[in-house]
């Protein structure tokens, strides 16, 4: 067996392991991080094609961007897991039909190298071969349009999320650099002119007061 | 490299044993590497704890460690020692797996990124193509040691770090990483000797004075932000909040004793030489002379790494703790609009005629 082989079913076999531990593990912070696993073997498997570009930018974005915000909030969350666990049986048949779409829609995909759809003949590439630089050559040239669509669609989810939850508290004590910076002496200080010595007025003698 | 002089001993060495050993000796030379470059490694680590100790000792009018050894030189040794013999405590509300991982999954991506840094042309683990790319991922990992220990501990402070960290480390690698695009627009490579040996090249090389062909000059606003952003990326003062000792008592570290600390320690120090080493390949010629005439090679990359590493300790002794909101304040609305527009300023900068890169 060659050892490109040994590595796939390696990364494979993690990778269905982690998976499963996602959809099993009873603590979310556990299940969060087993996915994070599942992405790493994913990475390996991408690597394997010589799809290193994709291998390397899903750790970088999924791994270290994405999944440490799922953590972040998974963390903060103190989620019951019996709560969850209470309508399991009303949602099966929903989740089970979502389930068998997707399980349908793979064997598709997948069936198409059986029935032959997909015999494209093995590619050998140059050794300075760069698929990075290939990737966007036609990302930045043959699809500019729908790339650069695509772009605006996400700069408009990434505002829309900000104002949905961009809410100004009236309690809100927080300080802005500029302004702070900008402060000069006289805003906040008042020197007042005064005599420095002022003569005491006689204290008036009242009638019956204890000595 | 060096494989063409060892292998014919090796040989001669073994005689009739070679042809067993033959399939597994790619194995063998690379674990040997790898011992090669992490076994200094951890010896700078070390005495750059000591290093860090005697510069801000001298910055504060004081003597530093000098009790242990000559001029105290075997005082990180001892701090070793004792670390290593010290228990492990395991907090009973701990998650104990988690709890062990937290140490592991800090210090193996700081010692994994080694693996594309080139220290001399050839001296390098891995010679590949998306060096870059594989730099930005592995250090972007890091910050999951540091989530899952404080989370793990099961206690406010450490949680409070991890918190901390998570969005100060995810903030600062976009800045990092935008800073890198125009070193790799300027270089037009992704692998890291290609960037050095494309800043060999320039109207300055040729006069002999390499210095100023070198990406610091044309990228120098980036040159601050990386470095800037290298410092809060560590955690290093005065970036620290993450594990501030007068707000969270050491974050995320709290509950860790023994080796368990330790780790987290030489996690951060072999990150802060991994950053220096980034940045004298980045953007001061890694192993190039800085003037004509003068031999290139290791001696410079590690005198650029020294210099770096001295800037380091140079303002932890000097600036004071950021506040936590002008760290944020300063990673997005400061640092990512900056490197934006310097993208496009170097974008249309190789376009134009003026161009110095061709």
């Amino acid at each position: 067996m060659e050892f490109k082989t040994i590595l796939f079913y390696l990364f494979s076999a993690v990778t269905v392991f982690a998976a499963l531990r996602v959809i099993t593990a009873r603590n979310p912070v556990h299940a969060a991080l087993f996915l994070v696993l599942a992405f790493f073997n994913v990475a390996g498997l991408w690597m394997l094609l010589q799809a290193e570009f994709l291998a390397l930018a899903l750790i970088m974005v999924y791994v270290g961007a994405v999944m440490v915000l799922f953590l972040f909030v998974v963390m903060m969350l103190d989620i019951n897991i019996e709560r969850v666990r209470q309508g399991f049986w009303n949602n099966l048949p929903l989740g089970a039909l979502v389930g068998l779409l997707m399980v349908g829609e793979m064997a598709v995909v997948l069936s198409g190298r059986y029935f032959g759809l997909a015999n494209l003949p093995p590619q050998d590439h140059a050794a300075n071969y760069s698929n990075t630089k290939e990737l966007a050559r036609l990302l930045y040239t043959d699809y500019a349009y729908p790339f650069e669509i695509a772009s605006v669609i996400l700069l408009v989810a990434i505002i829309a999320a900000v104002m949905l939850t961009l809410r100004g508290r009236k309690d809100n004590k927080a300080m802005h650099s500029s302004d702070q910076i900008a402060v000069k002496a006289k805003d906040r200080m008042r020197l007042v002119k005064m005599s420095p010595e002022v003569e005491l007025p006689a204290p008036a003698a009242k009638e019956g007061e204890p000595t | 490299m060096m494989e063409a002089t060892v292998l014919p001993l090796i040989e001669g060495l073994l005689g009739p044993l070679w042809p067993t050993v033959k399939p597994v000796w790619p194995l063998i030379w690379t674990l040997a590497k790898i011992v090669l470059i992490l076994a200094p490694l951890l010896l700078s680590v070390a005495y750059l704890t000591f290093w860090e100790r005697k510069v801000i000792g001298w910055m504060q009018v004081r003597i530093g460690p000098n009790r242990v050894g000559p001029w105290g030189l075997l005082q990180p040794i001892a701090d070793g020692l004792k670390l290593f013999f010290k228990e492990v405590l395991f907090p009973t509300a701990a998650d104990k797996k988690l709890f062990v991982l937290g140490p592991i999954m800090a210090i193996a991506p700081a010692l994994a990124a080694w693996a594309v840094i080139p220290f001399s042309p050839g001296w390098v683990l891995a010679n590949v193509d998306a060096g870059v790319l594989y730099l930005l991922a592995i250090s972007s990992v890091g910050v999951y040691g540091i989530i899952v220990a404080g989370w793990a501990s099961n206690s406010k402070y450490p949680f409070f770090g991890a918190m901390r960290a998570s969005a100060q480390m995810i903030s600062y690698e976009v800045s990092m990483g935008l800073g890198l695009i125009t070193v790799l627009m300027v270089s037009n490579s992704l692998n890291l000797t290609e960037i050095v040996n494309a800043q060999s090249k320039g109207q300055f090389a040729g006069w002999g004075l390499g210095v100023f062909s070198w990406n610091w000059l044309p990228l120098l606003p980036m040159f601050a932000v990386y470095l800037i952003s290298g410092v809060a990326e560590t955690n290093r003062a005065p970036f620290d909040v993450v594990e501030g000792e007068s707000e969270i008592v050491a974050g995320h570290m709290v509950e860790y004793s023994g080796m368990a600390f330790a780790m987290f320690f030489l996690a951060e120090y072999a990150n802060m030489i991994l950053i220096s080493a980034m940045t004298s390949i980045f953007f001061l010629g890694g192993w190039l002379s800085p003037i004509g005439g003068l031999p290139n090679g290791f001696h410079w990359m590690a005198a650029k790494m020294a210099a770096i590493l001295f800037f380091f300790l140079w303002i932890r002794a000097t600036f004071p703790r950021y506040r936590y909101d002008q760290i944020m304040r300063l990673g997005w609305k400061v640092f990512v609009p900056l490197t934006l527009v310097w993208i496009l300023v170097v974008g249309v900068w190789m376009m134009s005629p003026l161009t110095i890169w061709k």
